[in-house]
């Protein structure tokens, strides 16, 4: 039998490694996606408020479930930090995802500026889980810049292409010690599983969902495939040979003997 | 005039309270900057919009 194994995230406990996100689908199918996923994080963004609109995400999300404001639209530090000031100011928590991008056709996060926000927010008690691109100096730097985990991407935003840095952030999680959180780019739930086998502790995806036919569905295929992959990276996966067979069957006992 | 959300608007004078009650928004799901620092709500009745003021409301919506 297999301990509790918890998510910890800045001394926060989590049962479920699905970190949901929330953009470009409805609003009405918010509640079935984090139902379905099993999700106990979702990713929220911060915009100017429309003085027309009386709909509000937070009426959406169940109460039990964690708020992660991300600072998407920062281009600097000095950005981030103000969006993640407000975030909490909207009164929601600690958490936030440090995403900086300078480059609007990637949408690559900038890693430099990444640490300068991380390093301030820690300070200030966020718990900070930044977005970056998989690089192990930088991901020792948001370890001494007081990140709560790593979040480096699969591929770029929003494009479903999988794993496309997989040794990269192999290379992440044999080396850091906060969780890896496989963020961007994880279009399939074969792909999400084969990052949580790898030994990455939760992932998020939005886009894998907002764009499948059925996205209850598809949250609940995400869940399933990031459970396998955990028990599997608990389990150790089996051997691989390098040539030749190894029969699993008896190889006495038959016809021929 | 103070720029409020990116448009100018003809409020020099009011306080930020006095603002928001002429709009839709609802005080518990926003969060307002004022001149690139954050108004605490308790400050919304106090703080009056002065000339030239760059004012920021936002609140949460979908992303990832």
């Amino acid at each position: 039998m297999q301990k509790e194994d918890k998510l910890i995230i800045g001394g926060h406990e989590f049962n479920s490694r699905f970190i949901l996100g929330s953009g470009k689908y409805s609003l009405k199918l918010i509640e079935a996606a984090v139902k379905d996923a099993g999700a106990e994080i979702i990713t929220l963004a911060v915009r100017r408020a429309n003085t027309k609109e009386q709909e509000n995400i937070l009426d959406y999300i169940p109460k039990n479930v964690t708020l992660l404001p991300n600072t998407s639209g920062a281009r600097n530090a000095e950005e981030a930090v103000r969006i993640a000031r407000l975030a909490r100011e909207l009164g929601c928590g600690d958490f936030v995802k440090v995403e900086i991008m300078r480059d609007s056709k990637y949408l690559l996060p900038d890693n430099y500026e990444t640490i300068k926000a991380t390093e301030i927010l820690a300070k200030e008690g966020f718990v900070v889980m930044p977005y970056m691109y998989p690089d192990l100096n930088v991901a020792r730097d948001l370890v001494n810049a007081g990140a709560a985990t790593i979040m480096p991407l699969a591929s770029p935003i929003g494009s479903n292409k999988g794993l496309a840095t997989r040794e990269f952030i192999q290379i992440l999680v044999d080396e850091i010690d906060l969780p890896v959180i496989v963020d961007a780019g994880i279009g399939r739930p074969s792909q999400a599983c084969e990052a949580m086998e790898m030994g990455a502790a939760a992932i998020m995806a939005n886009t894998a969902l907002a764009t499948a036919g059925d996205l209850p569905l598809m949250a609940a295929a995400f869940r399933q495939a990031i459970e396998a992959g955990r028990k599997a990276y608990l389990s150790g996966l089996g051997r691989v040979l390098t040539r030749g067979a190894s029969a699993s069957d008896p190889l006495t006992g038959f016809l021929h003997d | 005039m103070v720029k409020i959300n990116g448009e100018p608007l003809d409020m020099a004078g009011k306080t930020l309270a006095e603002y928001l009650a002429s709009t839709k928004y609802d005080p518990m799901r926003i969060a307002v900057e004022c001149n690139g620092e954050i108004v605490p709500k308790a400050k919304y009745g106090e703080t009056v919009l002065q000339e030239g003021d760059v004012i920021e409301v936002v609140n949460f919506v979908g992303g990832g």
